[in-house]
């Protein structure tokens, strides 16, 4: 990193910080912090966009068991998840199979978001500093 | 005749109800405080920390699954707290054994591999160094999830800033978005500058720092 762009770098995080501030808590919704919506695809096929709580699988599992094991990656919505994928027994569907956790007909136990909710981390500092989400759902079309 | 004044004395409490700021925002009675001048105006009540889910604000209370899911509020009341993310310190409610989350999808017995090196890294300024815990991560995680590609297995081989954390790179791909935030600075800046090395490097938590590396732990 060059002196310029370290430089920016640390306006930036001042600035940040104080924005953070002032945007603390301040948001509308108040959900659980790490609850994960994926909505890359749902909205447009008509169905409520799933929500994963996160800290109520991490009660359960480690991290490796998803994040090694099973291949999910660190990233909301970035894993190209797909009905057919979870019905064939990956992602979701490596528990959702009716053996380790309850199977994919409950639709509406994963499909309960609020219709045009974005793929976002619940409550995340990005999140809180630059507001909204983050993460929209259009981005992360491919 | 009787119905319509039930229906008068209704109308008359709920518009006394509004006069006395039943609705934020609405209450213009002379004698009563402003409604925008609440006490604490930024930080959230207690009260409205980890809401169910018809409540919080994503879920779609018109949806029948909103209902059957696990208020989170319920699964954390035996947890340790913490004072921000989602007010649960989950490496003291692991350590403590209030959760025993499994380490494979399948085996309930399976025990995690931890690996237990404490990376200390200097900061310029006030703050107090830093500590990386492995044996604290490497109970959750697998090295592969963060070597190579979060961080390079070298030491002095990672630049991290506070800048990268907060934009969700390096510790900030999980730290404020799954684990705690970075307002819990004392976490991470645990060890007294100067103070001396090696042994000295305090544990962030209450933990003690006396343990062997590699070894198995439940
Ligand atoms: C275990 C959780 C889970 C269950 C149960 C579940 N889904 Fe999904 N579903 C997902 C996830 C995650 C996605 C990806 C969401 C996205 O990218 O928008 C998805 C995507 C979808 C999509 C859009 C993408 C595609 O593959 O077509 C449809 C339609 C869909 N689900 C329908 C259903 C129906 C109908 C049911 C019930 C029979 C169901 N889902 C049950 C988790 C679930
Ligand atoms: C039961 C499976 C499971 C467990 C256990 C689990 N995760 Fe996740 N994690 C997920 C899923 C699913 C997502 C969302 C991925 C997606 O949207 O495609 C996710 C997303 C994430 C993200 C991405 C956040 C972002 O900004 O996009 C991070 C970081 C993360 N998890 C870290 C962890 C850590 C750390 C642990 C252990 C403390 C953990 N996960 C445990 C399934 C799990
Ligand atoms: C490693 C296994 C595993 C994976 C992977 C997994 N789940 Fe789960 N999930 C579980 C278990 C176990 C439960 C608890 C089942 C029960 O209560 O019977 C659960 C419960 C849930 C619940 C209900 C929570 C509640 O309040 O009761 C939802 C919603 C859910 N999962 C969604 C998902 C979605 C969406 C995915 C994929 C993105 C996913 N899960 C992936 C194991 C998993």
């Amino acid at each position: 990193m060059n002196t310029l762009s370290k430089k920016t770098w640390r306006t930036g995080v001042a600035l940040l910080l104080l924005s953070s501030l002032c945007v603390l808590e301040s948001q509308p919704a108040q959900a659980e912090y790490g609850d994960v919506v994926i909505n890359n695809q749902s909205d447009a096929a008509g169905m409520r966009p799933a929500i994963f709580p996160h800290w109520f699988h991490r009660i359960r599992f480690r991290c490796k068991v998803c994040h090694a094991d099973l291949g999910f990656k660190f990233k909301a919505g970035g894993n190209q998840i797909s009905m057919l994928k979870i019905i064939d027994g990956e992602f979701c569907g490596a528990c959702h199979n009716g053996e380790v956790a309850w199977s994919v007909e409950n639709c509406d136990v994963c499909h309960s978001g609020k219709p045009g909710t974005p793929t976002q981390v619940h409550g995340n500092t990005v999140q809180k500093l630059i507001g909204g989400g983050a993460d929209k759902p259009a981005e992360k079309k491919q | 005749m009787r119905q319509r004044n039930r229906f008068v004395t209704g109308a008359a409490a709920l518009l006394l109800w509004m006069a006395l700021g039943g609705m934020p925002g609405e209450s213009m009675g002379e004698d009563q405080p402003a409604a925008v001048n609440t006490f604490n105006r930024l930080m959230k009540p207690k009260s409205e920390r980890n809401l169910p889910p018809p409540q919080d604000g994503i879920h779609d209370p018109a949806n029948p699954g909103t209902g059957l899911l696990q208020p989170p509020k319920e699964a954390f009341a035996n947890m340790e707290p913490l004072s921000a993310g989602n007010y649960v310190n989950w490496v003291e409610s692991l350590k403590k054994k209030r959760i025993t989350p499994r380490y494979d999808r399948l085996d309930p017995n399976a025990e995690a591999v931890v690996f237990d090196l404490d990376i200390v890294r200097e900061v310029k300024g006030s703050m107090p160094d830093v500590v990386y815990p492995h044996d604290r991560h490497t109970q959750w995680l697998d090295c592969s999830n963060c070597h190579p590609d979060i961080f390079v297995p070298e030491k002095g081989k990672n630049q991290i800033s506070m800048a990268q954390i907060l934009m969700g790179q390096k510790c900030g791909v999980c730290h404020g978005k799954v684990a705690f935030p970075v307002s819990e600075c004392r976490l991470c800046h645990s060890k007294k500058k100067g103070a001396a090395p090696a042994a000295a490097a305090a544990p962030a938590s209450q933990e003690d720092a006396a343990k062997a590396a590699p070894k198995r732990a439940k």
